[in-house]
């Protein structure tokens, strides 16, 4: 660029050295901040892959080093045998699936409801779904435990998915948010056209919503799949534990220090983790929109 | 007349009966889901708190006597309280500077921007009992990465978790480098910042530091009172780490109490000892600190923040 420009006869528009030279400084700043934040951000992800490739002996090192020999890939298969990871994989992955099934349609319809349908009682009903959103989950954490237990529930999955069947005030907020971006004509329209509400919340709204109904799956995957205190609470039988369950057996059986299941420890942990990076990784648009749309708009 | 009335009123119309009939029937899930898992769940935890609950017993009325117990017989609650108090405090406004920085970074005029983004957004996907083992680890006395760091340019770092001064720290560390989608939210809300502002301020002569004040902070007042909003009352409430590195049992939020925080504290009582009206008291005093402090921010906020409302 600058040479191009040198080239022209109106030499006015060339920068003086001093300043080409501040901004190339201004740019190295700008890099090394960039890529020291980054750093930081990376050496405990480093660390974690590190420490779930090493030898128990290296494990112990001091001054600790960062490539294992040899790499112990042996740990990944400890990992996954010294806790019965697989089942809890499998009961993960069964709550996850009833609750991303709930939600999608529990929240969906109350949203439709909350946007393309003109009732009486449809703000009031969107101020609860606003002050629940600010509810602290202690407050009726109590009475829900002892209403599931009894129902005879405890120690099944029932209180961790039932509920999902029931709406949850952050994603109907989301999903009624992008529903109001869908032009009321359209469906007003289909309306005149003699579509019933359940036409064009299926044929109509259901399908302009993908964008919206990606961050629900998403958000939704990652905050079951992760869970802790609810899985903590409900299932006491360690053949229904989830992941984050088997993760704190290690802890339990091991102590935080690891021993000799350190890196078996790191390696399962990795394992865990894994899901939600390579959803993250096909799915970041999604994340990031639906961060941005329930988050400025509240 | 009759045509009259029907137009002011045209709520009764049978059209606008059905659409009531549709709105109430597609919003049932809900109605229903907000009756039996928040509205009962309220007024029972109130009841509850002032029994004595201990399951599988019925509960008995004791007045008050629970939330006097709280303040003045239990020596843990003041000490879960400040521990909480403590964590947000400090936290909080750390987390929010933090990941504000990091947004600056990530707005500037940088090449892979979106893999920059990922970087700084990652650890917030990691699962909160990974967090607390690996953090753990890394913050090891002896064999952590972080002490053996320290020692290689000569200083003695802390006990880190093991210490009862420095364990909340560590956890303000570590919830720190975790902010993640905060960072995605101010980085949005600096994108949205209309650039014409920041042109007219510079032909004014408005310097760098100038316009940050001036027009960066109070065009992204919004997003920081909802971070700050939603992050206290997380805060108040955090548990998961805290149950994970401080532990329940006989010596709760070690070392020496110094991580027993509100949510851990709540979970002991209500699902280690069963006293289920004891923890409704604290569940109860959680909630009005928590509507207490939301109020009085809502309130400050018209003074300092800029927002549509909805």
């Amino acid at each position: 660029m600058e040479a191009i420009q040198a080239r022209k006869p109106v030499s006015r528009h060339v920068k003086p050295p001093a300043v080409i030279l501040r901004g190339i400084a201004l740019q190295v700043l700008r890099y090394t901040l960039v890529v020291i934040v980054a750093l930081l951000f990376l050496v405990p992800w480093i660390w974690l892959l590190s420490t779930s490739l090493k030898p128990p002996q290296q494990i112990l090192q001091i001054p600790p080093r960062l490539i294992p020999d040899p790499f112990m890939w042996i740990n990944y298969y400890y990992g996954v045998t010294y806790i019965n990871f697989f089942k809890y994989l499998l009961n993960t992955v069964l709550i996850c699936t009833v609750v991303i099934i709930g939600r999608v349609f529990s929240c969906t319809v109350v949203a439709y409801s909350l946007s393309h349908i003109n009732w009486r009682g449809r703000t009031i009903l969107f101020a609860i779904v606003l002050a629940t959103m600010m509810l602290p989950g202690q407050v009726t954490m109590i009475p829900i435990f002892i209403i599931f237990s009894r129902l005879g529930w405890i120690n099944t999955f029932m209180p961790l998915t039932i509920p999902s069947f029931f709406g949850d005030a952050f994603f109907i907020f989301l999903m009624r948010q992008f529903f109001m971006t869908i032009p009321k004509e359209l469906t007003d329209a289909a309306r005149l056209d003699g579509a019933s509400h359940w036409g064009i919340y299926s044929r109509v709204v259901l399908p302009l919503s993908r964008p919206a109904l990606a961050t629900l799956f998403a958000f939704t995957f990652i905050w079951t799949f992760t869970d802790f205190q609810g899985p903590l609470i409900y299932l006491k039988d360690r053949d229904l534990w989830t992941l984050a369950l088997g993760m704190r057996g290690y802890l339990q059986r091991y102590g935080a220090g690891g021993g000799t299941a350190m890196g078996a420890m790191m390696a399962a942990a990795m394992l865990y983790t894994l899901p939600m990076i390579v959803l993250f990784f096909v799915a970041q648009k999604t994340f990031i929109q639906g961060v941005v749309t329930s988050g400025l708009k509240g | 007349m009759a045509t009259l009335t029907r137009l002011k009123r045209p709520i009764w119309s049978r059209s606008a009966r059905r659409e009531f009939l549709a709105g109430l029937l597609f919003a049932s899930p809900y109605i229903i889901g907000v009756l039996a898992f928040t509205a009962y769940p309220m007024v029972a935890s109130f009841f509850y708190s002032f029994t004595r609950y201990d399951i599988p017993l019925a509960p008995e009325w004791i007045g008050l006597n629970n939330y006097i117990k709280l303040f003045t017989a239990d020596r843990f609650f003041p000490k879960a309280l400040w521990n909480s108090l403590y964590l947000t405090i400090f936290g909080i406004p750390i987390q929010l500077a933090f990941s504000l920085g990091c947004a600056l970074l990530l707005n500037m005029k940088i090449r892979g921007q979106a893999m920059w983004r990922t970087i700084y957004v990652l650890p917030n996907l990691m699962p909160a009992v990974v967090m607390a083992i690996l953090w753990n680890w890394i913050l090891n006395p002896r064999l952590g990465l972080v002490n053996n760091a320290l020692k290689a340019v000569g200083i003695k770092g802390p006990n880190w978790f093991a210490s009862p001064v420095w364990s909340k720290p560590s956890m303000i560390l570590m919830l720190t480098w975790g902010v993640g989608f905060m960072i995605v939210l101010y980085l949005a809300a600096l994108q949205g910042v209309p650039q014409e502002l920041y042109e007219s301020a510079e032909i004014d002569g408005a310097g760098a530091l100038r316009r940050f004040w001036s027009i960066t902070i109070p065009m992204i007042s919004a997003v920081t009172l909802f971070q700050l909003v939603t992050g206290i009352i997380w805060s108040l409430g955090f548990f998961t780490q805290a149950y994970l590195i401080g532990g329940g049992g006989s010596n709760p939020g070690a070392p020496q109490g110094s991580l027993l925080f509100y949510g851990l504290y709540l979970y002991i009582q209500a699902f280690e000892y069963l006293k289920m009206g004891y923890a409704s008291a604290i569940a109860w005093v959680l909630f009005a600190i928590s509507a207490v402090v939301t109020w009085i921010i809502l309130r400050s906020s018209r003074r300092w923040a800029y927002y549509d409302v909805i």
